[in-house]
């Protein structure tokens, strides 16, 4: 979001800026991990772009569906011998409900695993979208805050519904007594500190390793041939995999500790 | 050469970049740490594997985020320039 409003506003000056008159002296050409503004409409009086970003995200959104829906014809004409694609879906589909279960127990695993599983792919194809030429959506501030506002707006609702009011002050007062809410704003601070967090971690390591390839491809060019592949696996396979991962484990225990009770 | 107020301010951001990125020495350590625990925790039951490997990435990826909240702070200060 924030590299989105700079860039909106070299585009609105036009002109030359500072930043790439740094990237420029150093010697490099076609250093670019900025998102672009493609088109602009005005609502409300407000600028509104649709950036790189909103192209990116689209392309994965219609990579999903079509996945959904060949998925979905290959289990109509399931066999109780699976063959080809329908073996991958399958597999798919009981790794991740076997993810979730592990995590949030039985009871709350059947409830979260569709939401889960979604993430889980989405966050997944966006990060090694990078491998494809594509600027990751999730390298921008404004999908990965989204995210974590879900994973934020969760957590509480699954909270006010399944604890008493009471448990809650409880946790909320939680080292000291309920009566003295001494504790209170700093529990509430680091409730607040949750989507921050998320969010920020899974779009700094995306958003790191989406500058390192652009700086080894646009300061590297000359000798930039076969090598960088081992980077890609590193930043945008391995990295992305890893903070996938971690991005639904977070949210999947955050969920989970509201159920534990019962 | 004309060094202006501007250029001062570009020159003591990228000091201030450098030094931001100095943060990584303490994610460094902590996940070296993980990993040593990790790895002894696999010397003294390897069957446990799996489990100790997810729990171990899962911690050093946390562990992670004050490094990349130093890398952010370098990153603003390069290309959003919120002083100059």
């Amino acid at each position: 979001m924030i590299l989105q409003t700079v860039k909106i506003a070299e585009l609105s000056k036009g002109g030359e800026t500072v930043n790439n008159a740094i990237l420029m002296s150093s010697g490099a050409e076609n250093i670019d991990f900025m998102i672009h503004g493609i088109f602009k409409y005005e609502i409300f009086g407000q600028e509104v772009w649709i950036t790189t970003s909103h192209v990116c995200i689209l392309i994965v959104v219609l990579l999903m569906m079509a996945f959904a829906i060949a998925g979905n014809r290959a289990m109509k004409r399931a066999k109780e011998i699976p063959e080809g694609f329908q073996n991958v879906v399958e597999l798919m589909v009981e790794k991740l409900d076997g993810m979730v279960e592990a995590t949030m127990g039985k009871i709350a695993a059947p409830k979260f695993a569709n939401y889960i599983s979604t993430i889980f792919i989405f966050i997944l194809m966006s990060n090694i979208s990078g491998l494809f030429g594509l600027r990751p959506p999730t390298a921008d501030y404004g999908t990965t805050l989204a995210l974590g506002l879900i994973t934020f707006f969760l957590i509480h609702f699954t909270q006010f519904k399944n604890l008493p009011v009471k448990q809650i002050w409880k946790d909320m007062c939680s080292p000291l007594p309920p009566w003295l809410p001494v504790w209170f704003p700093i529990n509430l601070i680091s409730e607040i500190a949750v989507p921050i967090s998320l969010s920020l971690r899974l779009f700094a390591n995306i958003l790191s390793g989406t500058v390192m390839m652009a700086l080894v491809y646009g300061l590297l060019s000359k000798i930039a041939l076969v090598w960088p592949a081992a980077l890609h696996v590193y930043f945008d396979l391995f990295s992305g995999a890893i903070q996938t991962y971690v991005f639904c484990m977070l949210t999947m225990t955050y969920i989970g500790q509201n159920y534990e009770t019962e | 050469m004309n060094i202006t107020g501007h250029d001062l301010i570009m020159a003591c951001s990228a000091i201030g970049a450098g030094l931001a990125v100095i943060a990584g020495i303490g994610p460094g350590i902590g996940q070296g740490i993980a990993a040593g625990h990790g790895a002894a925790a696999v010397g003294r039951n390897p069957g446990a594997k799996g489990d100790i490997m997810s729990t171990m990435l899962l911690g050093q990826a946390v562990a992670e985020t004050t490094g990349l909240y130093g890398l952010l702070i370098a990153m603003l200060l390069l290309f959003v320039q919120p002083l100059g």
